[in-house]
C-alpha cells in the first residue's frame, strides 16, 4: 500500500484515515503502528546518526574511544502499579537491564527519571522507590542519576518512570536482530503471556483471581550463561506485542523466514486460561522476562541446556527455525498445517465472538 | 458470537439479589452470573459467556459421545486429561494434547 | 481445560478428516454460521485439510461485524458527550463507523471503556452517578439473556443512570434470507453451538423442512466442527435435511428456559438493519415496555448530521452471506487490512476477512 493509494482513497473512503491525525493507544502497543511511528517519523526527523535507531534493537551499541557500550531507554506507564508478581518499580528497572542484557552487555549504571502526579500517595511512591533499590541490587546494577517532576491531577495517571542505562559490551561479543540465517534454531527462555496477564487480572473492568503472576526478571545471568555456551546470532527481549511481535522484528531485520511450532511454545496453564476466557492469543501477550534467542543449529541443544540451568530459563524451549524463504513468520499447528504469525496493528482486545 | 468458555463452579452466592458463582477455568478464577444454570451446584461445569452461565455441561452425555470420537484415533497416542480438572502438567503446551511428547 | 483441551486432540481430528474425506462422493458447499467457528476453522486451517470438494462459506455469525453503521456513528457520539460513558466489548472499538472508529472517539477525548460483561457496566454505572453509562449492547441471541439480565438489575436496584444501545440480531432469519437470497450455493449449516445453547433449535427444524437443507448444531473446537462437517455431509450424502445436534455437551432442543424467559421480559423481536446486507424484516431485537426508559436511542436521539456511509469498495455483504469469499474482494490484503478496514469484517477477529487476513490466505493460495 503506497502513500499514493492511500491519499487518493481518502477523499471517497469513509473510514478513518489510518495514523497521521492522532496518536492512538495502538502506537504504543509495539506492534506494526509502533514500528510505523518509528520508520515515519523518528527515524527520518531524529537523524539516526549511528544508524542504531533503525537496526530495533533493544539497545544502541556505541562505541566511545575504543570501549564498546550499550545504552538503553525505557518507560514504563502500567496501570494498575502494583500487580502480582511484580510492580511499576521493579519493571523500571528490569526492563533496562532486559534490553541491555540483550545486547551481550553486563548492565552497569541506570538513571531513573519519576513523574509524580499530584495527589500521589507517599506512601504508594515510598513503595515503588524500595521496589526500584530492590530490583536493581538484585541486577547487581547501580541508580546513578535520577529526576522528579511533578504534573497537575490528571496528567500522569498516579506515577511514570523512565529508566536509561549503559553497559559494558565485552570485546567479540556480536548480537543484532540482523544476524539470524537459514538453518539457524529459535530458543525461547520461558513461558509466554504471563505478565500481560497479571497485569489484566487487576484491571477492574476485566478482573479475576488465579495464580498467574508478572514474570518481571533481570535476565543478564540467563544471557551471559547462554553467550558462554555458543554461537547466537539474536538476542530479543519479549515484551509488548509479544512473542509474535518479536518473532516478526527478527525476521524483517534479518530479511528470514522463521517457521515456529505452535505446540513447542510454553504457556503456563492459569496463563492460557484466562486468554481463552478473553479471546486473547498468548502469542501477543506482553512478557517482562523472556528472552528470545536465534543460535547456531550445532550449538542449539548446549545453549538450551545452559538456559535450563538458570532460574528466568527452567522452562527454556526450542521452538522453532530459521528457514529458507521469503520475509515471514509462521506458525505450524498439531494438524500439521502452516499459517502466518503477523504482527498485529494494535494491542489485542478481548473478544465476544 | 460466542466465546463460551467451560469452567467449573467452586463457589455459589448471592449478590445484589440475584445467583452468582466463581467458576474456576483451570487455574484463574472469575466471578460469574448462574441466574440461568439454577440447577447448578458446586463441582458442576458451566459454559460462560460473557461472565455469565450460558449452559450447564452435561457430563454424562459428553463423556458418551467422546467416547465414540477416542475410539477413531489411535489410542496409543491419546494423552487424555488425568486430574478430575484437567491438564495437569506444570507446562502447557498449546497444540499437544493428543501426541506423546 | 477440561471439556475444552480434549476437543483439540490432532490424533482425533486427523481420524474424522479421513472419515468426512471417505464420505465425500461429490461437491457440496457448506455454511458455518458463527464467527467462532470460523476463527477455529482457519486458524488450525482445518478449511485447507478438508476435502476439495467440501467448500466451506463464511455466513454472518459475528455480530460486530453487522452492527448497523448508524448505531457505531451513534456510540461515538455519545461517547464525546462530557455528561455520558459508553462501555462496550473490546472488539467492538475498532469497528469502522462513517468517519471513525471507538477507538478514535476515546484519543479525541471521549470516556469509553471496554468491559468484559454487562453486569461490569452496570457496576460503572453505581462508581459515577453523575454520568449516564451506556452499554453498547451486541451481540446474537448468545448474549441478549447476559444483557437483559444488566438491565432487570438496573431496574431492580433502581439504577437511573445506566442505559443500554441496543444492535440484537438473531440467527434463524439471517439464515432464512441467505437461503432465499439469488445466487445462494449453501447446501448446509453448521449452527451456532452457543446460540443455540439458549434459544435450541426448534426456530431451525421448519428452516431445514421447508428449504431442504440439513443443519447440525455445533460447537466451536476442532473436533466440534469436524464431527459437525461428518454429520453435515452424511445428511447430505443421504438426501435427509434434518436438525442434528453435534454440541451435545452444552445443547438442548428446548434452550435455556430461564434465560428465554428473562428475554422475552426485557426485549421483544423488531426489523433490523444488518450492516453490508440490508434490513431482514423480525431480525432484531428492542426494549420492550417499561424497559424502553434504559433505550439510549431514546434518551439520546440521534443528531441530524452525516448519513451513515459506507466505502464503496467493501463487498462486506456479500461476504456475510457467503456470495463471495475474502479473497475474492479487489481490496482484500491492499487497501484493506486490519490496520486500515474499509468494512468491519475486516475488524473483528472473527469476521471472516480479518481471519483470511491473519491466517495468510490470498487468492493464489486457495485453489478452489
Amino acid at each position: 500500500m503506497t502513500d499514493d493509494v492511500v491519499h487518493e482513497f481518502a477523499m471517497r473512503c469513509p473510514v478513518p484515515l489510518p495514523p497521521g491525525d492522532r496518536i492512538v493507544l495502538g502506537h504504543g502497543s509495539g506492534g506494526t503502528l509502533s514500528a510505523q511511528l518509528i520508520r515515519e517519523l523518528f527515524v527520518p526527523v531524529l537523524g539516526d546518526p549511528l544508524h542504531e535507531l533503525a537496526r530495533l534493537g533493544d539497545a544502541a551499541v556505541v562505541d566511545v574511544e575504543g570501549v564498546r557500550l550499550a545504552f538503553s531507554t525505557d518507560s514504563f506507564v502500567v496501570t494498575p502499579k502494583f500487580f502480582p508478581g511484580s510492580n511499576i518499580g521493579e519493571l523500571a528497572v528490569n526492563g533496562t537491564v532486559n534490553d541491555l542484557a540483550m545486547m551481550g552487555a553486563r548492565p552497569m549504571f541506570l538513571s531513573a527519571a519519576l513523574i509524580l502526579e499530584e495527589g500521589l500517595e507517599m506512601e504508594m511512591l515510598g513503595a515503588v522507590v524500595a521496589a526500584m533499590a530492590d530490583a536493581a541490587d538484585r541486577a547487581g546494577v547501580g541508580i546513578v542519576t535520577g529526576d522528579t517532576k511533578v504534573v497537575e491531577r490528571g496528567g500522569a495517571d498516579g506515577l511514570f518512570i523512565t529508566t536509561a542505562g549503559i553497559g559494558l559490551v565485552p570485546r567479540g561479543t556480536e548480537v543484532g536482530p540482523e544476524r539470524a540465517r537459514p538453518g539457524d534454531r529459535v530458543i525461547v527462555s520461558g513461558p509466554v503471556g504471563s505478565h500481560g496477564v497479571a497485569v489484566m487480572s487487576r484491571r477492574q473492568e476485566i478482573s479475576f483471581a488465579g495464580d498467574v503472576a508478572s514474570d518481571s526478571a533481570p535476565l543478564t545471568g540467563l544471557v551471559q550463561a547462554m553467550l558462554s555456551a555458543g554461537e547466537i546470532r539474536c538476542l530479543r527481549d519479549a515484551t509488548r506485542g509479544g512473542l509474535a511481535s518479536v518473532l516478526n522484528e527478527l525476521a524483517a531485520t534479518s530479511g528470514v523466514s522463521i517457521v515456529a511450532e505452535e505446540s513447542a511454545i510454553p504457556v503456563l496453564p492459569p496463563v492460557r486460561a484466562a486468554c481463552e476466557m478473553l479471546g486473547l492469543d498468548p502469542l501477543y501477550v506482553a512478557n517482562e522476562g523472556v528472552a528470545v534467542a536465534i543460535v547456531a543449529p550445532e550449538d542449539a541443544d548446549r545453549i538450551l541446556a545452559a538456559a535450563r540451568e538458570e532460574d528466568p530459563g527452567a522452562h527454556a524451549s526450542l521452538i522453532g527455525a530459521v528457514e529458507e524463504g521469503p520475509t515471514r513468520v509462521s506458525l505450524r499447528t498439531g494438524l500439521g498445517v502452516t499459517r502466518p504469525l503477523i504482527m498485529l496493528a494494535g494491542d489485542q482486545l478481548p473478544r465476544i465472538c | 458470537m460466542c466465546l463460551g468458555v467451560p469452567g467449573k463452579v467452586v463457589e455459589i452466592y448471592e449478590q445484589d439479589g440475584i445467583r452468582m458463582g466463581t467458576v474456576d477455568f483451570g487455574g484463574i478464577t472469575r466471578s460469574a452470573c448462574l441466574e440461568y444454570a439454577p440447577e447448578v451446584d458446586v463441582g458442576s461445569f458451566v459454559v460462560i459467556h460473557v461472565g455469565f452461565a450460558i449452559s450447564v455441561v452435561d457430563e454424562a452425555e459428553a463423556a458418551r459421545s467422546y467416547e465414540l470420537l477416542a475410539a477413531m484415533g489411535n489410542l496409543e497416542d491419546i494423552d487424555l486429561p488425568k486430574t478430575a480438572d484437567g491438564v495437569p502438567a506444570e507446562h502447557y503446551r498449546p497444540g499437544a494434547t493428543g501426541t506423546r511428547r | 481445560m477440561k471439556y475444552l483441551d480434549e476437543y483439540r486432540n490432532d490424533g482425533i481430528a486427523r481420524a474424522l478428516l479421513d472419515d468426512i474425506a471417505r464420505t465425500v462422493t461429490r461437491p457440496w458447499t457448506l455454511m458455518e454460521v458463527c464467527g467462532g467457528q470460523t476463527h477455529t476453522l482457519i486458524r488450525q486451517g482445518i478449511d485447507q485439510l478438508l476435502p476439495r470438494d467440501l467448500e466451506l462459506v463464511h455466513g454472518p455469525g459475528c455480530p460486530v461485524c453487522v452492527t448497523p453503521l448508524a448505531l457505531i456513528d451513534e456510540a461515538i457520539e455519545i461517547a464525546k458527550r462530557p455528561d455520558a460513558v459508553v462501555c462496550s466489548f473490546g472488539d467492538m472499538l475498532r469497528v469502522p463507523g462513517s468517519s471513525e472508529d471507538l477507538f478514535m472517539a476515546r484519543a479525541a477525548g471521549g470516556d469509553v471503556r471496554v468491559v468484559y460483561s454487562p453486569l461490569d457496566a452496570l457496576e460503572v454505572a453505581r462508581r459515577n452517578p453523575d454520568r449516564t453509562v451506556v452499554f453498547f449492547a451486541v451481540g446474537f441471541e448468545t448474549t441478549a439473556p447476559a444483557n437483559a439480565m444488566a438491565v432487570r438489575q438496573a431496574s431492580q436496584l433502581g439504577i437511573e443512570n445506566f442505559a443500554l444501545l441496543v444492535a440484537h440480531v438473531l440467527v434463524p432469519p439471517a439464515i432464512a434470507a441467505i437461503l432465499v437470497s439469488p445466487g445462494n450455493r449453501v447446501q448446509g449449516f453448521l449452527a451456532p453451538g452457543h446460540v443455540c445453547a439458549i434459544q435450541g433449535w426448534t426456530e431451525y427444524e421448519p428452516i431445514a423442512r421447508d428449504h431442504g437443507v440439513p443443519i447440525v448444531v455445533t460447537g466451536f473446537e476442532p473436533l466440534d466442527l469436524l464431527e459437525g462437517i461428518r454429520m453435515l455431509v452424511t445428511q447430505l450424502e443421504q438426501g435427509r435435511h434434518e436438525v442434528e445436534n453435534q454440541y451435545v455437551r452444552a445443547v438442548v432442543r428446548g434452550g435455556n428456559r430461564p434465560a428465554l424467559d428473562v428475554v422475552s421480559e426485557v426485549f421483544e423481536t423488531c426489523d433490523r438493519a444488518w450492516r453490508g446486507i440490508g434490513v431482514i424484516p423480525r431480525s432484531g431485537l428492542r426494549l420492550r415496555g417499561a424497559y424502553r426508559a434504559y433505550d439510549a436511542e431514546l434518551l439520546f436521539p440521534r443528531a441530524n448530521g452525516v448519513p451513515a456511509s459506507e466505502s464503496e469498495i467493501c463487498i462486506a455483504g456479500d461476504v456475510l452471506v457467503g456470495r463471495a469469499r475474502p479473497h475474492d474482494c479487489p481490496a482484500f490484503g491492499t487497501l484493506c487490512t486490519p490496520e486500515s478496514p474499509l468494512g468491519a469484517p475486516m475488524v473483528s477477529s472473527e469476521g471472516a476477512c480479518a481471519a483470511y487476513f491473519l491466517a495468510g490466505r490470498r487468492r493464489e493460495e486457495v485453489g478452489a
